[in-house]
């Protein structure tokens, strides 16, 4: 009897194989998106399938890497992407992004003109990309523990007061960003003695450190189980709202400002059905419900105007421009470069 | 004919073992002994004597010997207990270690993070006591408790097997020609439950060696285990080749000390793994 149902077993196994490959796409439109977690209301694609017809086939990732990696390995031909600066720049220059026609966007026109500006580090001439959300990287605190005073520099990070409850990012250049800025150095360096001394910074802070983290901070912050953390302003506004003792500063030595945008990869098959979704999504009302989904600072300036003045004037989703002055993009490192903080991004963790 | 129904049968294991066993590591090897432009290169393995990755492999070496100890201390006088208890309790209680194994292990290591983190249960419950408040999450003891916590069942389960297949009256003969019940363990429990042990501890080592996960997360990022070099490499630095080559001699490692148990498992019953 358990002979036969293993004999059973194969072959269903077998047949399941077969069939598993032998489905042939049909002739629906598809159009395959590739966005961090999170990062769309789910809402919102249903709408689109059901305005457009389109069936979405969405796809998440975490980290820009683990993105880069993804998207070179090729198994799944993108039509369209979002992900962060500097791995955008990476990406244009090695010819993977087609030139985007912007005026087929009607609802581009919403998009805030100093933001587009500010995505010239990474897309000099505006032809490749569409800002979705940006954002600062600054001091989330536990304003019961903190001064918030002290949290106007970097150096907080380094006080001994604080061993074992400060949360730093565990990212290699968020992470750096934080002694480079601190020393005054671009947080762009390439130079070996500028990061040699970042990294000897990052060393003597490592024994107050409570972890290295990235999508956990927002929880282990308004859990209580720390006071400091080095983090996104959008991640700080999520901590915000799961608890009130908590407060987002950026330091005056100045800090990144990051820019998610949209564009479209080489591999895009239906560059008509992507510009139609790039439309839907700068649609205002489309745009206020992400915008209230993922509560990142948005660069469309028809949801921004409509937004009620407490949430205007919420300095952690949408900094001053006097903060924003004193940021730096992230521009992408060439490979001597990424190699070099590879390399010490090891040395600080196997120390 | 029967032969060829045999074989027939064998078939979809057959796929199985060359499409998800042999082909990936022939894949890895590739990639392990090429560079970025596919040329020829032992770069990626001799990459092991760096410093960090040095440093990488011998914590993780350390880590998972320490847990594999841990693990066979609990585990045999545990078996010995469970195996002195009346048959229908037996399989209650191997049923008790087993029920956590129902449950995905990254839920129970996340478990064990909020269990151990500053504000986390254990410390609320100590604070309430009037002790101390320990900082236990985020430590190499941390990821050693997490593997510890992991691995047990693998260590507890092979042992039981070889012990309670040691016959009663294997053990009342010894008594009859005189043995006390220390002579009893030294010379019957003991050596036939090596091949037990020596399974288990392979069961446990392994997996230990080659963990990032349970470092990751109860690690907080301070633990840096080969298993998280590899893992970075790939993900983070997008350099296959050198993971690849990484990963090999880290398979060099697993492969090794796979042998080595096996060359002193002499009674080999089938307990054992291979």
């Amino acid at each position: 009897m358990k002979k036969k149902i293993s004999v059973f077993a194969a072959l269903f196994f077998v047949s399941a194989l077969a069939i598993g490959c032998g489905s042939s796409p049909d002739n629906k439109e598809t159009l395959t998106v590739l966005n961090y977690g999170k990062y769309f209301d789910p809402e919102a694609l249903k709408l689109f399938e059901e305005e457009t017809g389109i069936q979405v086939e969405y796809e998440e990732y975490e980290s820009p890497e683990e993105m880069y990696t993804k998207y070179k390995a090729g198994s799944i031909d993108y039509d369209l992407l979002c992900t962060s600066d500097y791995i955008i720049q990476k990406l244009i220059d090695e010819g993977e992004v087609l030139e985007m026609k912007h005026e087929n966007i009607d609802e581009y026109k919403n998009i805030d003109a100093n933001i587009i500006d500010a995505s010239s580090a990474f897309d000099p001439d505006h032809k490749y990309t569409i800002p979705y959300f940006y954002g600062t990287v600054g001091i989330l605190y536990n304003t019961d523990e903190v001064d918030a005073a002290e949290t106007n520099t970097w150096d907080v990070l380094w006080n001994d007061k604080y061993s074992g409850k400060i949360i730093m990012e565990n990212s290699v250049r968020d992470c750096f960003l934080v002694p480079l800025k601190q020393l005054g150095y671009s947080l762009n360096t390439t130079d070996e003695k500028e990061l040699k001394e970042a990294l000897q910074k990052l060393l003597d802070q490592k024994p107050l450190i409570y972890a290295y983290f990235v999508d956990e901070t927002g929880d282990e912050m308004a859990a209580g189980n720390a006071s400091l953390a080095v983090t996104y302003s959008g991640e700080a506004a999520y901590a915000q709202s799961l608890s009130d003792n908590l407060a987002y500063s950026v330091p005056k030595e100045g800090s990144n400002l990051w820019i998610d945008s949209w564009f479209l990869p080489k591999t895009c098959k239906n560059q008509e059905n992507a510009e139609k979704f790039l439309n839907f999504l700068c649609r205002e009302d489309i745009a206020k419900m992400n915008f209230d989904y993922v509560y990142y600072a948005t660069p469309n300036t028809a949801v921004y105007d409509n937004l009620d003045d407490e949430t205007k004037n919420d300095k952690t989703i949408f900094p001053d421009s006097s903060v924003l002055d004193n940021c730096e993009v992230y521009l992408s490192l060439d490979e001597e470069g990424t190699n070099l903080y590879n390399q010490l991004w090891k040395e600080l963790k196997s120390n | 004919m029967y032969n060829f129904k045999r074989q027939f049968l064998s078939g979809p294991y057959i796929i199985w073992i060359v499409g998800f066993i042999v082909l990936p590591i022939l894949v890895i090897c590739y990639y392990g002994i090429t560079d970025a432009s596919g040329s020829f290169t032992l770069e990626n393995i001799i990459a092991i004597s760096e410093p960090i990755h040095m440093k990488a492999l011998l914590l993780s070496l350390k880590l998972a010997l320490v847990s594999t100890l841990l693990c066979l201390a609990l585990s045999y006088p545990l078996a010995m207990i469970l195996n002195g208890l009346h048959v229908k309790h037996q399989s209650f209680i191997v049923f008790i270690f087993v029920l956590p194994m129902w449950m995905n292990f990254m839920l129970r290591i996340l478990a064990w993070q909020l269990i151990l983190s500053n504000n986390g249960i254990l410390n609320t419950v100590f604070q309430a006591l009037g002790l101390p408040r320990v900082s236990l999450l985020n430590t190499p003891a941390a990821v050693v408790f997490g593997m510890v916590y992991d691995y047990l069942p693998f260590m507890i389960l092979p042992i039981y097997n070889s012990m309670s297949r040691i016959g009663n009256d294997i053990v009342d003969a010894a008594r009859d020609l005189g043995c006390n019940k220390f002579q009893v363990f030294a010379k019957i429990i003991l050596p036939l439950t090596v091949s037990g042990v020596l399974s288990g501890i392979i069961m446990v080592f392994v997996p230990a060696l080659t963990s990032f996960v349970i470092s990751n997360l109860l690690g907080g990022g301070k633990v840096l285990l080969i298993g998280n070099v590899i893992e970075q490499e790939f993900m983070q630095n997008t350099n296959w080749n050198m993971g690849s080559g990484l990963s090999i001699v880290l398979m060099i490692f697993v492969i090794a000390s796979m042998a080595f148990m096996n060359s002193h498992n002499k009674e080999g019953e089938g307990t054992a793994v291979w």
